[in-house]
């Protein structure tokens, strides 16, 4: 792997932006102040426009021609450095905010600052400064892998000398450095949007923007994809990324912003968010005989909240982790029964999804 | 951090690159091109260029009338379908064009260049025609190539006519309609474009007369047909440049405001 030319240049950025002056780890380099967007009513003939409004793909069909209100004045604050999640069901308001961020979605009001520069204002300086990776790959499949790379570096004025080794060391990076001569539609799916990463690249964007880029890739590709994205976050950029997995948000981001019918529900790291959430962890300890003689006395355990038995499985919410743990085994013990497995379900950003909306997330 | 901290893009630059772009493409693509845009005129330059005066139908004379008319059809035909189909294709369901939305230069600069590419394959194609509708049609005593000036400016506003129009049409036509526009729009405008026909012959039909006079195609027929064969019936070269340029930017405004629309929400 070439790991020589532009790609090094990326690892800097959580120290210093690009003019040198060093900036705070905590210093926010986007912000959103009462965003809202309402989409205007849908003319009857204008609906089928072959394209829906931007990000409003998946809203719930309006009954008739009302107009679709995405975001309820939305305030956010992220760090520079910061894996930043935004989490939420279809039509929650990802998309939409994501539109509004990467200028491609005109907010009804509000602001937004991305990088210094205020979105809707300063649109050029905004686009100069992220990279954008779209839901699904939309490579130019009238170039090659290559020429994708390098005529996006040419939109971006990147002199000609770095770019074709810039490219080919994000190829590397992106396990499809044998593949930049071919057509695009050679590449699967994942390596689609993996070349969509080294694309958003090759300007070398202060921020990185992904609207749900797993959706439709297999687990194997899905995984590729995290390493991908935790390498970059590592070496140092801001990134901030739509899903509606649970799962990815909690396994990448520092902070998720659960949103649902355009308002921001709550905010924190996943660790803390899912503290809230109701019932905490699950424990589960397999006996070798009926669990049923423990559970009375399970119930009673410190930390508790609730034990019941389903035939030789213990099992107990405890608002904290582990900590029951001994006591329960005891329990088990007590009632004559040993201990053979014991399994730690912690809590779920699902589970604090329900308990906020009341809905499941998908 | 400022919003002054990254390197400033040059305007002309990015243009030159969203240009060489296009070309790149269109260079690939260029049989392929020339067969969609040239061939369906060049077939009527046999038949009624070649075939008809042969079997006796149509006199020989006929052939000067017809060629600036094939060549207008050529330009108008390349430059609207250049610009036109990849809008339709991006906005409707590839969204390709989003790295170019993306690109840090104003959205008009993507919309002009566009433009700008389409009246070039438009100049092409009709620099492609000429000598092959002059090879078929045999030699025609009323083509006089004494006014290349002319024949330049109609072609390349003609090209910008229809490469902006190729713009409104892109943005406003979704998919599924694709078709619709030949028959609706493209068809009729071919037939009532003075393309077959000097205008003057619309005398016979007076109301057809004045209401062809929206359609960009009759300028740039008339408007080749002064240039290219002066001996014939055919508009003043002022009036055809002036209609030319004012539906350019017509159109032009319009479809940007269309391109606007689709993209960005």
């Amino acid at each position: 792997m070439n790991e020589t030319n532009g790609i090094d240049g990326m690892d800097g950025i959580r120290q210093s932006s690009s003019d040198g002056h060093p900036v705070h780890p905590a210093a926010p380099v986007i912000q959103t102040l009462a965003l809202r967007k309402v989409y205007p009513a849908a003319k009857g003939r204008r609906r089928g426009r072959g394209a829906a409004p931007y990000g409003a793909a998946a809203a719930p069909p309006p009954a008739s021609t009302k107009e679709i209100v995405a975001l309820v004045g939305l305030d956010l604050e992220i760090r520079a450095g910061e894996f930043f999640g935004l989490l939420g069901p279809n039509g929650a308001g990802k998309t939409t905010t994501l539109g509004i961020l990467t200028t491609r979605v005109r907010l009804t009001s509000g602001s937004a600052t991305v990088a210094g520069a205020e979105v809707g204002r300063q649109d050029v300086e905004v686009r100069r400064r992220i990279g954008v990776v779209p839901q699904r790959p939309n490579p130019d499949r009238a170039l090659t892998v290559r020429e994708n790379l390098e005529f996006h570096a040419a939109y971006f004025g990147i002199p000609r000398s770095t770019v074709a080794e810039r490219a080919q060391a994000l190829l590397d990076m992106m396990g499809i450095g044998d593949r930049g001569d071919g057509k695009v539609e050679t590449l699967s799916g994942g390596q689609q949007q993996r070349l969509m990463i080294a694309r958003a690249l090759m300007h070398e964007p202060e921020i990185l923007f992904l609207d749900e880029p797993t959706v439709g890739l297999d687990p194997q590709a899905r995984l590729a994809l995290w390493d991908v994205l935790r390498d970059l976050h590592d070496k140092g950029r801001t990134i901030v990324m739509t899903t509606h997995y649970m799962e990815e948000a909690d396994r990448l981001c520092e902070r998720v912003a659960i949103i649902d019918r355009g308002h921001l529900l709550a905010l924190d790291t996943p660790a803390r968010l899912k503290e809230q959430a109701p019932g905490g962890t699950l424990i589960e300890l397999m006996l070798d005989g009926d669990a049923a003689p423990a559970a009375a006395s399970a119930a009673t355990v410190s930390g508790v909240a609730r034990a019941e038995a389903k035939g030789d499985v213990l099992r107990a919410y405890a608002a904290r982790g582990g900590e029951a743990i001994p006591a329960l085994i005891r329990c088990a013990e007590q009632a004559g029964r040993g201990v053979h497995d014991i399994h730690l379900a912690p809590p779920s950003l699902e589970t604090l999804f329900i308990s906020l909306t009341g809905r499941k997330l998908d | 951090m400022t919003a002054t901290a990254v390197a400033r893009v040059s305007p002309l630059k990015v243009f030159g690159a969203l240009l060489e772009r296009d070309f790149r493409v269109a260079r690939r693509q260029l049989p392929y091109f020339l067969v969609r845009t040239t061939l369906q005129p060049l077939l009527f330059v046999i038949v009624f260029g070649s075939l008809l005066p042969k079997m006796g139908f149509v006199s020989h004379d006929y052939t000067a009338a017809l060629l600036p008319g094939i060549l207008g059809i050529s330009l108008a035909f390349a430059s609207l379908q250049s610009v036109a189909l990849p809008m339709v294709a991006d906005f409707g369901f590839t969204n390709e064009i989003e790295d170019r939305l993306l690109a840090p230069v104003s959205d008009k600069l993507v919309a002009l260049e566009k433009v700008v590419s389409g009246a070039l394959q438009g100049v092409l194609s009709a620099v492609f025609v000429l000598p092959m509708a002059r090879l078929i049609m045999g030699p025609i005593d009323a083509l006089a190539l004494s006014h290349p000036l002319e024949v330049l400016a109609v072609t390349i506003l003609g090209s910008a006519s229809f490469s902006a129009l190729g713009l409104l049409l892109g943005t406003v036509i979704q998919g599924q309609q694709i078709g619709l526009m030949f028959s609706i729009i493209v068809a009729p405008m071919i037939m009532f474009g003075c393309a077959y026909y000097p205008w003057t012959g619309l005398n016979a039909v007076p109301a057809l007369k004045y209401a062809v006079l929206i359609n960009p195609l009759v300028y740039v027929s008339e408007g080749l047909r002064a240039a290219l064969t002066p001996a014939l019936p055919h508009m003043n070269m002022l009036a055809v440049i002036g209609a030319l340029a004012t539906l350019t930017v017509v159109f032009w405004y319009l479809g940007l405001g269309t391109f606007r629309r689709r993209a960005f929400s």
